[in-house]
């Protein structure tokens, strides 16, 4: 059976770890990255008859790289393309966690954003609109507590009918200053040439206009990569029977 | 191999310069700021306040990190976490041990009823059972207490006050705040501390955490200390006063630990890894009510099983070797006692003995074997005789020639020598660097030599012992 | 009439005092580490408490809370807008 790949992201302290627990169980694998010493978490969930498997990527506060882990998480979701990005907000810091999922979505357009920790945000009298917020976001919004084991069937569901395709998403669109506007506009389409469609052109124009070196790196490392793939695809097959 | 990687490569290099060229300064402020702008007017109209309860943790912050009593909380909570381990490990460990000796009569009957060789039961029973019967008994009670409180403590939120209560001091000695959170986890496991290390980003502070994190004694070591306390130091005081005098030892050489580490951390920020404090900032996330039985059985399946599978996995050959060292002889002495005749003068100078030397030197390995290979090391000298209770163990020392100053220096040496063997391989594995992970091995080392010699010559000096 | 004001480092404010951020005098990984927690120009910023060795200094932005050192807060300018 087809195995699907659910990827984790969030601030640290959202109880983004809560939560892989909670969908995961003690059915866990933990190491490091390969080459890196960041600790890579991943475990198996079912539901509904439909393996998924959770990696809980390193909590973060950004997406730009200014750590290891930030980078690790980025690659992540931007190279290996999960097949949906979990963005783990929390409730009661709305506004700095939404920072985070503005940047995943630009990344990829497979993305629900969970607002954990709803609970804490009722007692605290912050109320949501996660429908509204799922409007303006173009993706699912789900509200849950971890930590009470409330609207994980919800989440679950949601992740069956959005890998299903029975959700289509239109991820918010950050516009920057049209100075920068205008230079993404002239590199998207040249970085479109050259790299296809495999990754969100929109974005790597934008880190390349942010000076972004290690970007450069690994997007040569995957190109080069993948062209090794098909050439050695015979090869591989041929190990493996 | 492919031909067009370079091509793409070199396009991608000029695309990046031109986007370098194109705009004139850092862009990053305008991303970030337009990405807040955004997530701003989305909560404006998704988000809205009511009155809520007030914020909890700001009260508790202002008690937890509070001026006159941050520092009176953190040390008696340090405290109450020892007391609750040592006093809640005593009973469970003593059950274990009174299993593991129920069960080693019953083999030792099972291999005299079909005549096993004499050997063969010192290797299999004292040796290997009763080695690894000792590192279980003493090791798992406390570990299963202390691995869920931490984890208690953490998941409240407590510990990054700790952090914020403790940066200055590591700021003035080259270090992070961080470090007293990777400390802490020390007390449980030196090697499983290493790895949390990466919590602090800039590699220098992070070296610092590294290299002097053994100065925190780990569970391995704890069982040491506290025999030894208790038996050459609080043994005038009787139930909860032992406890809690013993505790009090305890303490009294955790927060001598802790300015081994300050000194430690401020003699290389002054010179091996010189360098300005690097930036710092620290989340302190809202206290919140752990959900108690899932962080315990989490806490207790991945820590304190974990490190006691490693322990026993190294503590069973060591345990086989000892007792082959101990009772193969050359003439009319065994291999061990040549060892330890050598080492004896040395052992002496730092007012120990050649026992107690070849015991930590054996226990590389693992800490939690030194006192099991001494015991054993004792024992195959003379008559062997059945450990049951401690009164028994402090006459064995006794007999060995012991005063106050060897079960300190002991003390002192268990506390500042070098790291485990697995804690030397995480060195290793998290920096990468053969010379760094030596030096997290001489350093200890040299501290501990010279401690000891200095105890062992200012005592003789004074005549004290 | 609004009067051009001098501008004060956020490590001046006592606790209580809310602060506006005007500016960062920080570069490189600091600053976009500050960026990325909420410390960006036009964010409101309470001064929470001291460390009980009076350094670093905890501070809510954003909701959530975060300790700065002096090195890092004494670079960021601002105006403070009342409270305590």
């Amino acid at each position: 059976m087809n195995v699907k790949k659910i990827a984790l992201a969030g601030n640290p302290n959202t109880g983004k770890s809560t939560l892989f627990n909670t969908l995961t169980g003690l059915k866990q694998h933990t190491g490091n990255w390969p080459g890196k010493t960041v600790v890579h978490a991943e475990g198996n969930v079912q539901y509904q008859g439909q393996e998924y498997l959770l990696i809980d990527l390193p909590g973060t506060y950004s997406l730009f790289s200014n750590s290891t882990d930030e980078e690790v998480a980025r690659d992540y979701i931007v190279f290996e393309q999960p097949d949906a990005t979990l963005v783990v907000v929390d409730g009661t810091s709305m506004e700095r966690n939404l920072n985070l999922a503005l940047q995943v979505l630009e990344m990829t357009d497979k993305v629900i954003i969970c607002i954990n920790l709803i609970d804490e945000a009722e007692k605290k009298g912050i109320v949501i609109d996660e429908g509204k917020l799922s409007s303006k976001l173009g993706v699912p919004v789900v509200k849950i507590s971890a930590r009470n084991k409330q609207g994980i069937d919800t989440l679950l569901d949601t992740i069956a009918r959005l890998l299903r395709g029975d959700i289509q998403t239109k991820p918010y669109r950050m516009t920057y200053q049209p100075e920068i506007e205008e230079q993404i506009k002239k590199l998207e389409s040249r970085v479109r040439e050259l790299i296809g469609h495999d990754y969100p052109s929109r974005w790597m124009a934008l880190r390349l206009l942010d000076g972004d070196d290690a970007l450069l790196k690994k997007l040569h490392e995957q190109i080069q990569m993948k062209g090794r793939e098909v050439k050695s695809y015979e090869f591989g097959n041929a190990i493996n029977s | 191999m492919n031909s067009e990687t370079p091509l793409i490569r070199k396009s991608l290099e000029s695309l990046i310069n031109e986007g370098k060229s194109t705009i004139k300064t850092d862009i990053r402020d305008d991303i970030v700021s337009s990405i807040y702008a955004a997530s701003k007017s989305l909560c404006k109209e998704a988000v809205s306040y009511q009155k809520g309860k007030a914020n909890r943790s700001d009260a508790l912050d202002a008690i937890f990190t509070s001026r006159i009593l941050g520092f009176p909380i953190m040390l008696l909570m340090l405290g109450v976490v020892f007391y609750i381990t040592i006093a809640g490990a005593n009973v469970p460990s003593s059950m274990i041990a009174e299993g593991f000796g129920w069960a080693e009569g019953k083999l030792t009957a099972g291999f005299q009823a079909i005549h096993a060789p004499e050997w063969l039961h010192g290797i299999l029973i004292l040796g290997l059972f009763r080695g690894t019967g000792w590192v279980i008994s003493v090791m798992l009670p406390p570990m299963a207490i202390f691995f869920p409180i931490f984890a208690l403590l953490e998941n409240y939120g407590y510990l990054p006050r700790v952090a914020f209560n403790m940066d200055r001091l590591f700021k003035r000695t080259g270090g992070h705040g961080k470090q007293s959170l990777t400390m802490a986890m020390g007390f449980g496991c030196n090697a499983a501390a290493i790895m949390s290390t990466r919590i602090i980003e800039s590699p220098r502070e992070r070296m610092l955490a590294i290299l002097t994190n053994n100065f925190v004694p780990c569970n391995g070591r704890w069982p040491t200390l506290i025999l030894l306390a208790s038996l050459f130091m609080t043994a005038g005081f009787a139930g909860a006063a032992g406890t809690l005098a013993t505790a009090g030892i305890l303490m009294g050489f955790v927060l001598f630990g802790i300015v081994v580490t300050l000194t430690v951390s401020w003699v290389l920020s002054k010179t091996a890894l010189k360098g300005v404090p690097s930036h710092y900032t620290l989340e302190l996330p809202p206290f919140r009510r752990p959900k108690i039985i899932n962080t315990i059985v989490r806490a207790s399946i991945d820590k304190a099983w974990n490190v006691l599978k490693r322990a026993v996995i190294v503590a069973a050959p060591a345990s086989i070797i000892t007792w082959i060292l101990a009772n193969v002889f050359i003439g009319d002495t065994s291999i061990l006692m040549y060892f330890i005749n050598f080492l004896d003068p040395f052992g002496k100078a730092l007012g120990m003995d050649g026992f107690i030397m070849a015991a930590f030197i054996l226990g590389l390995p693992a800490n939690e074997i030194v006192v099991p290979i001494l015991i054993m090391a004792y024992l195959s000298q003379g008559a062997m005789l059945e450990i049951e209770d401690l009164g028994k163990l402090k006459q064995v020392f006794i007999d060995h020639g012991w005063t106050w100053l060897t079960a300190l220096n002991m003390m002192l040496f268990s506390l500042l020598h070098y790291p485990c063997g697995t804690t030397l391989f995480n060195i290793y594995k998290e920096t990468k660097s053969k010379k760094w992970t030596f030096m997290s091995f001489a350093i200890p080392t040299v501290i501990a030599i010279g401690v000891t010699f200095l105890t062992a010559t200012v005592a003789r000096l004074f005549g004290w012992v | 009439m609004h009067l051009s004001k001098v501008l004060k480092p956020l490590s001046d404010c006592s606790t209580g005092e809310l602060f506006v951020i005007q500016e960062l005098k920080l570069e490189g990984v600091m600053r976009r580490r500050l960026l990325d927690l909420g410390f960006v120009k036009g964010a409101e910023v309470s001064v929470l408490q001291r460390s009980p060795l009076g350094d670093p200094t905890a501070f809510r932005v954003s909701d959530t809370t975060v300790a700065l050192r002096h090195e890092e807060s004494s670079k960021i300018l601002g105006e403070v807008l009342g409270g305590a």
